[in-house]
């Protein structure tokens, strides 16, 4: 009889930059001063998005509206390290993965006022329609990667999804086929500590989202979600991996929801105070602003033209945005097949004449 | 010409396929080395290699999900579901994803893949191995549902079916897989989605059918000896369905018997009889009467025979409109 360790495993944490903006050089990823200034700038653009779209379902010029302030960094971070054909699936929450990503800002506006027509990938990106559904996408990305790897092309499938997801079985059923085809596809789970009301503990017994990784055969790590460049360099090592044929990677990207869950939620039903206030210190685009500053990439001057140009920049989409027309009614019965079937023709004459 | 078995056009149909287009993949559970549990596949991974004939992990909603995302990244899956009644742990990706990619979308994206999946009742199988759920998938918007009744059909709508831009579900029929044999083309050809079959001209009565229950009813044709003259006719393709043969038929004979294996309640035999309504109504000469089995969960073996219609409940349906 034997009773012996057949396997021990372990779990990495990768922070960069901490809340006062200082770096650990020796894990800094290449970046030169130009990309942080690009990232900064992404990262501001697209905050200035989320709270214009979320005054414009207050007011009643959009529908149900997703925040994701908090979450910029995991969602430009890892836009950051893809290319554009790399085959991105995103979940409601990720708006600002889809600036990231080249997706017109109208379109993601047009999304929100409920036209599909916002949802169309431009022709040399490859964003899928986001899932409204949790975690049910995270099979597709497993789908298109395998794919990729059949068609031998260099093409890099990356999905994204919160914590929730990882208690669906689709998200099992995504991660088993990842491992055992051994594909070229990057697991990103913005644990966002909250699944609306329900807390991250609730989700997972597990200590870490990212051990989850460990069971399918393949790494995951967890890092500091908040921290751009933790995550840029998590993600460009697993790009890196799945490009070179080394298979899945799963990143947790530990970070705080700043806003409620949709603009039909209040967080504050089940969320204290001091802990929303102890998240907003670490929030990740003050915490580049510093480290900009300490590395003399931003002053006060800059930061303010930055603002403006893309508060410009927003408006002015949002001004395009309200003059385009409406879509053809008609588009309801053109999309859902190649050809329409006699049933919808008949129907289409019905409603249209 | 070669003499097949319904299974053995659908491995006919897969291997054609698989040899015109490289990116075709037949993918599921023991379709590989196995060939699968009833040889739909056999040979083919030998012939074609794993990457192309795919042993997946054990998990219905991973092969259809994957299926997705291959079909969405510019791969033609044909997944193999191994009975009908497994693929509703796939429902959701069926109903939420694969039938509104387009449209979603906006056409940039489309979702061609097949779900392959033996149906239906009469085998002496375990529970849930029996399942008729076209009216399910019939109900889903952005699928196409076909169910072939013969060899040459199973080949030319599987042909179709795979190159067709848009999902399909292809239903087969399991208790008539090696029932029928047929000399059929060894060539490449097409039997087109959404078109019926008038299998028999018929002047009193028309009698609709798809699937294992088309031969049930050319027993019934049979056992009729001339009685009265019954137009058969296969439907083929439940989604898009060929209404225009139907409601001809109606409007020529005046009286239809539509029988299916599925319940009755919101069965495709509604959908029929709702489209002779609209259209044939002025011509029937009695209520279009349905012969389907009942709003109960498919019984096991020991009860199946009194669930699923047989040729004396066809045959009673149509005494039951002839002497209206």
């Amino acid at each position: 009889m034997t009773k012996k360790v057949l396997k021990e495993f372990k779990v990495e944490y990768l922070q960069i930059l901490n809340e006062e903006g200082n770096c650990d050089e020796a894990l800094m990823p290449k970046l030169s001063n130009e990309d942080i200034k690009k990232i900064y700038e992404m990262l501001v653009l697209i905050r200035v998005f989320d709270q214009k779209a979320f005054n414009m379902q207050r007011q009643g010029r959009l529908g149900t509206y997703i925040q994701f302030k908090g979450q910029e960094a995991s969602q430009v971070g890892s836009a950051f390290a893809l290319k554009d054909d790399d085959f991105v699936f995103p979940m409601y929450r990720n708006s600002g993965l889809l600036i990231a990503r080249k997706h017109p800002i109208i379109q993601v506006l047009q999304y929100w006022a409920g036209d599909e027509r916002g949802l169309r990938s431009p022709q040399n990106v490859n964003n899928f329609p986001i899932a409204i559904p949790v975690g049910t996408h995270t099979i597709h990305a497993a789908g298109a990667a395998w794919a990729a790897k059949l068609r031998g092309i260099k093409q890099v499938s990356v999905v994204y999804f919160g914590e929730g997801a990882t208690s669906k079985g689709d998200f099992h059923e995504a991660m088993n086929f990842a491992g055992v085809f051994n594909l070229p596809i990057i697991f990103i789970c913005e644990n966002n500590q909250y699944a609306i009301s329900v807390p991250r503990k609730k989700q997972t017994h597990a200590e870490t989202i990212a051990q989850k990784a460990i069971a399918y055969g393949f790494e995951g790590i967890q890092v500091d979600g908040m921290d751009i460049f933790a995550v840029y360099k998590a993600t460009s090592e697993a790009v890196e991996k799945a490009r070179s044929g080394k298979g899945p990677t799963f990143i947790e990207c530990f970070t705080y929801r700043m806003c409620d869950h949709s603009t039909s939620d209040d967080a504050s039903r089940y969320r204290p105070k001091e802990e929303m206030e102890a998240w907003a210190k670490k929030d990740p685009i003050e915490r580049l602003e510093k480290y900009m500053r300490k590395k003399g990439l931003l002053d006060d001057a800059y930061k303010g033209k930055v603002l403006k140009q893309l508060q410009d920049t927003v408006e002015k989409a949002v001004t395009e945005f309200e003059k385009m027309p409406m879509p053809d009614p008609k588009d309801i019965f053109k999309y859902v097949f190649a050809e329409m079937t006699p049933q919808q023709a008949e129907e289409m004459h019905e409603i249209f004449g | 010409m070669t003499v097949a078995t319904i299974v053995q056009a659908v491995t006919m149909g897969l291997r054609q396929e698989l040899t015109r287009d490289k990116s075709v993949v037949v993918l599921g559970e023991d379709v590989g080395l196995n060939g699968g549990v009833f040889r739909a596949t056999e040979g083919l991974q030998k012939e074609f290699g794993p990457d192309r004939v795919i042993d997946t992990p054990l998990a219905e909603l991973g092969i259809i999900g994957s299926s997705i995302g291959m079909a969405v990244n510019g791969m033609k899956p044909v997944a193999e579901i191994q009975f009908s009644g497994f693929a509703y742990a796939a429902f959701d990706q069926l109903l939420s994803h694969a039938g509104r990619i387009r449209m979603r979308s906006r056409g940039r994206y489309s979702c061609p893949m097949v779900l392959r999946t033996p149906y239906g009742g009469g085998i002496r199988a375990l529970e849930l191995h029996c399942e008729s759920g076209e009216a399910i998938f019939a109900h889903v918007p952005g699928i196409k549902m076909v169910i072939p009744s013969n060899p040459y059909d199973t080949k030319g709508l599987l042909a179709a079916a795979i190159r067709d831009p848009d999902p399909v579900i292809f239903y087969e029929p399991m208790r008539i897989y090696r029932a029928v044999k047929q000399d059929i083309p060894e060539n490449d050809y097409i039997v087109p989605i959404g078109k019926a079959n008038v299998l028999q001209e018929g002047d009193d009565v028309t009698l609709v059918v798809w699937g294992a229950m088309v031969k049930t009813c050319q027993d019934v044709i049979e056992k009729l000896n001339n009685k009265y003259s019954v137009e058969l006719i296969d439907l083929r393709t439940i989604n898009p369905y060929d209404a225009e043969t139907v409601i001809n038929s109606v409007k020529k004979t005046g009286r239809c018997v539509i029988a299916h294996e599925a319940i009755r309640t919101c069965g495709f035999a509604a959908e029929l009889i709702a489209a002779i309504n609209e259209k044939a109504l002025l011509s029937l000469e009695a209520p279009v009467v349905r012969v389907t089995s009942p709003d109960v969960p498919f019984p096991m073996a020991r009860l199946e025979n009194y669930y699923l219609p047989d040729v004396n409940r066809i045959l009673k349906g149509i005494d039951k409109v002839m002497s209206f």
